[in-house]
């Protein structure tokens, strides 16, 4: 294990068909039934193929037979024609519905997979700012999928079938006529690589500039009051307009690409007819076939192009999905780097010990890319069991990393955490299921995001199964029942999306009403650093108080109250903790904290700060 | 239901016009040249046809060829092949720039009325669905353009092949009005049943989507609980109903595409069974007859044009009926004919009893609020959440208007000042920093002439130099929504150098150094008063050192201005002051 992983697996270049393979091999629901969804695809296409040439028989021995009209004929054989003409159409809908069926059971799988994946990917936590491109994973990347299963794929699929018939009926009328169809389209085939590649650069483009359309569009709605503010109105409709004229020009350069690719099947098609006639006939005045025959091939001739166009539409089409493919395939294929031992390493998994939980740094080493700077270094140290841990140090210092340590957020490049106790005995954090990891430690981003659901299921997140009741009662315990039984329904008060109906302060009161139902031995707190109103700020000082009474708790600093107030405050600069102590004994020391300190009580009173 | 029915096919045609009458001469070229493309399809089949009887049998029966005769065939089927080619070339970049232009036009509209209408509109619009009004609305109301001139292609070759029918026999016409309107038909109750069907599926995609967003936004939240099975779950469940939809959908779909596949080749049949006893009979000539056979099959594929742009008229009509409310939204934001006084020092304020409420709200936000601020001074308007202190500061650079009372920049009702002239004289800083896609300058200068040494200034003023130096390209790091991330505090900090860089003689800070350490944020507010020419500065606040470099405090609350003074003089004379001061300052530095 080295550094964290942040990137997705993939960039590698593979071709269309290794990409079907490997997703082939991660829809297993795909693979069922599909036997008798391509028996019902070939007869589909079978009947594709009878159909016209039972018109020609019609019109050439019924029609236009000796001596007029041979009405029986004729009837019989619109009769079976028409006949097979409804055993195709329902043969065709048969296929279609087994088709969705199984391909829309394999993408929702797909998608679901992907989905927990990603929940396992530090990219996701590491950089936020690649959120929506993640999301676009399990979301748009599939839904094209899905799209061109639906529109394209059938397609395609009817398409294959009925050349591999096409050809097939054209060798019995003439082998050597059908060898110089082949023929003509074997540019085509080794064409349409170079196509491909065209039609991925063009869509690419086009990609592109709807990006940047989306984010031109999004300053004129997002950046609303500072367009106002600034009066740049004439400057911001100036660049919308050029993103999307940049975006026209692109959409028009990637339609002329496609019509010069659909239209190279036509003209091979043309060339294909203009040489059967001609070699047609001299193969014809050499005795090798008849007129009849050279008349029928022709029609077959039509029949054979039809799907070769189809399928020069269809490749467009296919080059997106299957780059939307890869892209799901590479988040699949993207090794989480923290991996539940439970299923990595079932044979090493161990629970935590009970009782209350220390925390052993052992030489515990990590940097986020390799050869980047540690951003620990060699840490080494012991926390015990129920301390109230403060980590102060400046932005960078490390304290963060610290704390995602301790989570087992990220695995050290060199050392290891344990947790446990002297009593109990101390447990490596690498072999620590999930399960036990999950509900002993609890940890409390600054952010406290909430879902857009009631105070109460915000809640109920840390304990699931808790009742508005408990939830209520809980809120009591950390001194927050007035505030609480404040808003207009109570616990039942929805949130919002990302609970926005709350304030910051707010927010972060239900973060920690969370954290404390789920009754954790080791607590981490990432603190906030915004302001949050004094009223607000004074209820969350009192239950973060009561949330961390008794238990072992790692406080990311950003205040110096909090700092005072811990058992015990450790410093950390530059990767190192250079300072450990109570906050008295540390302000009377000389070193970063006291300097932390003193900078501090200046901003805090009003007073300028020195320069330098 | 019927007439809701008609309603939709009415809008629907009326739609198509729209998009006729936006692109007139793309629409023409492209209806040209599917009309070639339809009469070489013909003469395609006719070119063959000819070949057959003049060249291919003649040869057989005589037994030999000429060279001249195979040459003039093969030029013949290349020869139309390339008319064709030009046809099918044409009708798609026609109709695709037809569309393209179509969309960028009602995108460039979109999003000029969004520059165009006064904030209070953006207020009452979730970010979100404006954002989906100028992307996928936009789009979605000109997808049917694509198809749109193949579409009326096919309509003139169908008019061409009844006019044949009727001109062969009329009986055998009678089949093909039968199977074309049939065809109508089919595509009529096709939309019926599929457009519900479309839309859950498009809404479960939506909810899809959301569920994920939420989700990975709350990764640590997920993770650090252990919820990531229960979030699968919940993700999986809409998931499965998502693929449900699309399955309907599918079913739907998988049943009509066969259906109007079969349907011209039943056509063809019957076409055929009715001829042929009318050859009998020698009431028609079964030269005639192969030919219309023939035409039949040819107009399947065209056919499907016009399904496709039936089916997503419906879409379109959605699309368009959600962008239509931007477009017919007023409000603009009027000005006067004065310019501002600029001199280099800072501007005096007025605030005369002004009154806010936003629209439909029941209680006022501000009520006949009144204070002056001297120019060069600098004022920290305080109060608790709700007071109305954001909306006060919006007031003072004019993002929105008072309902009644005045807002004054040195002695002129901003509603009298010429368009540009608030901004050019005042600065404002929100509290969350937009930055634009743009590099580190653009985001500081925002087009105007500003030197490399300004901009330095301004950065070091707002302490963002340090960081900004550290960026891999400098002033040039592109930032925002897809380049470098930036932390909040240094977000906010770009945004007071975008401030400071303009030399604004009022400066509307909105509790702007929030998310920056108390230290540099003193760092900052210093580095704006020792500047020569000091703006007069008014400041939203809670922190006590941001409070203690005012020289004077506006202390709101429910919505009143209800004392003014110094700093010490409210702490003494406001108890509610006093609290929410202490308070906070207990919070941040005491035990």
């Amino acid at each position: 294990m080295t550094a964290a992983t942040l990137e997705i697996a993939g960039e590698r270049r593979e071709g269309a068909v290794a990409t079907l393979r490997r997703g082939l091999r991660m829809m297993p629901e795909f693979r069922r039934g599909l036997p008798a969804t391509f028996a019902l695809a070939l007869l589909a296409t079978a009947g594709r193929v009878v159909v016209p040439i039972a018109v020609q028989q019609v019109i050439d021995r019924g029609l236009n037979a000796a001596g007029g009209p041979d009405l029986g004929l004729v009837t019989g054989l619109v009769v079976a024609c028409a006949l097979v003409v409804v055993l195709t159409a329902v043969a065709v809908y048969l296929m279609n519905v087994r088709l969705f069926r199984t391909t829309e059971t394999a993408l929702a799988g797909l998608r679901v997979r992907a989905f927990r994946h990603v929940h396992d990917l530090s990219v996701l936590h590491q950089q936020g700012e690649r959120r929506g491109s993640l999301v676009s994973r399990v979301t748009s990347d599939v839904d094209q999928l899905s799209v061109f299963m639906q529109w394209g794929g059938v397609l395609g699929l009817i398409s294959v079938g009925q050349l591999v018939v096409a050809t097939a009926v054209m060798f019995f009328y003439s082998w050597q006529l059908t060898l110089l169809v082949l023929a003509c389209f074997v540019p085509l085939v080794i064409a349409i690589r170079w196509f491909a590649q065209r039609l991925q650069v063009v869509y690419g483009v086009v990609r592109e500039r709807v990006g940047d359309v989306l984010a031109a569009v999004a300053e004129s709605v997002v950046g609303a009051p500072t367009v106002r503010a600034y009066g740049i109105r004439a400057r911001t409709a100036a660049r919308i307009d050029a993103a999307i004229d940049r975006h026209y020009r692109a959409s028009v350069q990637a339609q002329r690409t496609t019509a010069a690719v659909y239209v190279s099947g036509e003209f091979v098609a043309a060339v294909a007819n203009a040489a059967v006639v001609v070699v047609g006939v001299l193969l014809g005045l050499a005795g090798d076939i008849t007129a009849g025959t050279l008349v029928a091939f022709l029609f077959l001739v039509t029949l054979f192009v039809a799907p070769v166009q189809t399928a020069s539409e269809v490749l467009n089409e296919a080059q997106n999905a299957v780059a939307g493919f890869r892209r799901v395939l590479d988040v699949l294929d993207t090794e989480p780097d923290v991996r539940d031992p439970a299923i990595a390493t079932p044979d090493r998994v161990r629970e935590l010990p009970p009782g209350p939980l220390g925390v052993r740094f052992e030489h515990v080493t990590f940097r986020y890319a390799p050869g980047a700077r540690a951003a620990l270094d060699d840490v080494h140290l012991a926390i015990a069991p129920r301390t109230r841990v403060a980590i102060v140090g400046e932005t960078g210092s490390g304290k963060t990393t610290f704390a995602k340590l301790v989570t087992r957020l990220m695995d050290p490049v060199e050392g290891r955490v344990l947790l446990g106790s002297d009593d109990a005995g101390w447990v490596p954090l690498a072999d620590v299921a999930f399960a036990s990891l999950r509900s002993r430690v609890v940890m409390v981003p600054q952010d406290g995001f909430l879902f857009d659901a009631s105070v109460a299921d915000n809640v109920r997140y840390g304990r699931p199964g808790m009742t508005d009741a408990e939830v209520a009662t809980a809120f009591d315990e950390l001194g927050l029942g007035a505030w609480v039984a404040g808003l207009e329904q109570g616990v039942a008060t929805p949130v919002g999306q990302r609970g926005e109906s709350l304030s910051a302060g707010e927010r972060q009161l239900v973060a920690v009403a969370r954290a404390y139902v789920a009754d954790p031995d080791l607590l981490v707190l990432d603190e906030a650093t915004s302001a949050v109103d004094p009223a607000t700020e004074q209820r969350l000082t009192r239950a973060l108080d009561l949330l961390t009474t008794g238990r072992t708790t790692l406080t990311i600093a950003h205040r110096l109250s909090t700092a005072e107030r811990a058992d015990e405050v450790l410093v950390v600069d530059a990767g190192h903790v250079v300072q450990r102590g109570s906050h008295a004994e540390l302000v009377d020391a000389d070193g970063v904290y006291a300097r932390l300190h003193a900078s501090w009580r200046r901003s805090s009173a009003g007073e300028p700060e020195p320069v330098g | 239901m019927p007439r809701r029915r008609d309603a939709v096919v009415r809008r629907g045609l009326r739609h198509v016009g729209r998009a006729v009458a936006g692109q007139p001469g793309m629409f023409a070229a492209a209806v040209s040249a599917s009309s070639v493309y339809g009469a070489m399809t013909v003469a395609s089949a006719f070119v063959i046809g000819e070949i057959t009887d003049r060249v291919l049998l003649p040869s057989f029966e005589d037994g030999a060829t000429t060279g001249t005769a195979l040459t003039l065939a093969a030029v013949a089927i290349i020869a139309v092949a390339l008319l064709k080619i030009v046809g099918i070339i044409g009708r798609r970049l026609f109709a695709g720039i037809m569309q393209y232009r179509l969309q960028a036009d009602l995108r460039r509209r979109v999003t000029g009325q969004y520059l165009r209408l006064p904030l209070s509109w953006h207020q009452r619009h979730p970010t979100g669905q404006l954002l989906s009004n100028a992307n996928s609305d936009v789009e979605a109301a000109w997808f049917f353009v694509a198809p749109l001139p193949f579409a009326c292609g096919a309509l003139v070759m169908i008019a061409i092949t009844v006019t044949a029918l009727i001109a062969t026999d009329p009986l055998l016409a009678v089949v093909g009005l039968v199977v074309f309107p049939l065809v109508f038909v089919a595509n009529a109750v096709y939309s019926q049943i599929m457009s519900p069907r479309m839309q859950r599926a498009q809404q479960l995609r939506a909810e899809v989507s959301e569920i994920a967003h939420e989700s990975f936004d709350a990764a640590l939240v997920v993770k650090t609980l252990g919820r990531e099975a229960s979030e699968t779950e919940r993700f999986a469940a809409r998931a499965d109903e998502l693929r449900d939809g699309l399955v309907a959908v599918g079913r739907v779909r998988g049943l009509f595409d066969p259906i109007m596949e079969a349907l011209p080749n039943l056509g063809t049949l019957a076409v055929l069974l009715i001829g042929a006893h009318r050859a009998a009979d020698g009431a028609t000539d079964a030269g005639d007859l192969v030919s219309i056979a023939y035409l039949f099959t040819l107009l399947a594929l065209p056919i499907r044009a016009i399904g496709w742009v039936l089916a997503d008229l419906p879409r379109a009509l959605a699309g368009y009926d959600r962008v239509t409310p931007v477009l017919d939204a007023t409000g603009e934001t009027p000005y006067g004919p004065d310019a501002a006084t600029a001199t280099a020092t800072g501007a005096g304020v007025g605030v005369q009893g002004v009154d806010f409420r936003f629209d439909g709200a029941a209680t006022p936000t501000l009520r006949e609020v009144t204070f002056d601020v001297a120019a060069g001074r600098t004022v920290a308007v305080v109060g608790p959440t709700g007071s109305g202190k954001s909306t006060l500061a919006g007031l003072l650079v004019r993002l929105t208007d008072p309902v009644d009372g005045a807002v004054l920049l040195d002695g002129v009702d901003l509603r009298r000042l010429r368009e540009g002239e608030v901004s050019d004289q005042a600065a404002f800083v929100a509290q969350s920093a937009f930055l634009f896609d743009d590099t580190v300058r653009g985001n500081v200068t925002l087009g105007g002439e500003h030197s490399d040494d300004e901009v330095w200034t301004a950065l070091r003023v707002a302490a963002a130099d340090g960081f900004v130096s550290a960026l891999p390209d400098g002033l040039d790091t592109r930032v925002g929504e897809r380049g470098a991330s930036l932390s909040g505090g240094q977000r906010q900090r770009l945004a007071l150098a975008r401030a400071v860089v303009r030399r604004p003689r009022l400066l509307v800070l909105d509790d702007a150094t929030s998310a920056v350490d108390p230290a540099v944020e003193a760092r900052i507010l210093d580095a704006l008063r020792a500047s020569e020419s000091p703006a007069t500065v008014v400041v939203v606040a809670y922190r006590q050192a941001t409070i203690a470099l005012a020289d004077e405090v506006v202390w709101l609350e429910g919505g009143r201005a209800v004392a003014r003074g110094t700093h010490d003089e409210l702490l003494e004379q406001v108890p509610g002051y006093a609290a929410l001061v202490r308070a906070y300052s207990q919070a941040e530095v005491t035990a």
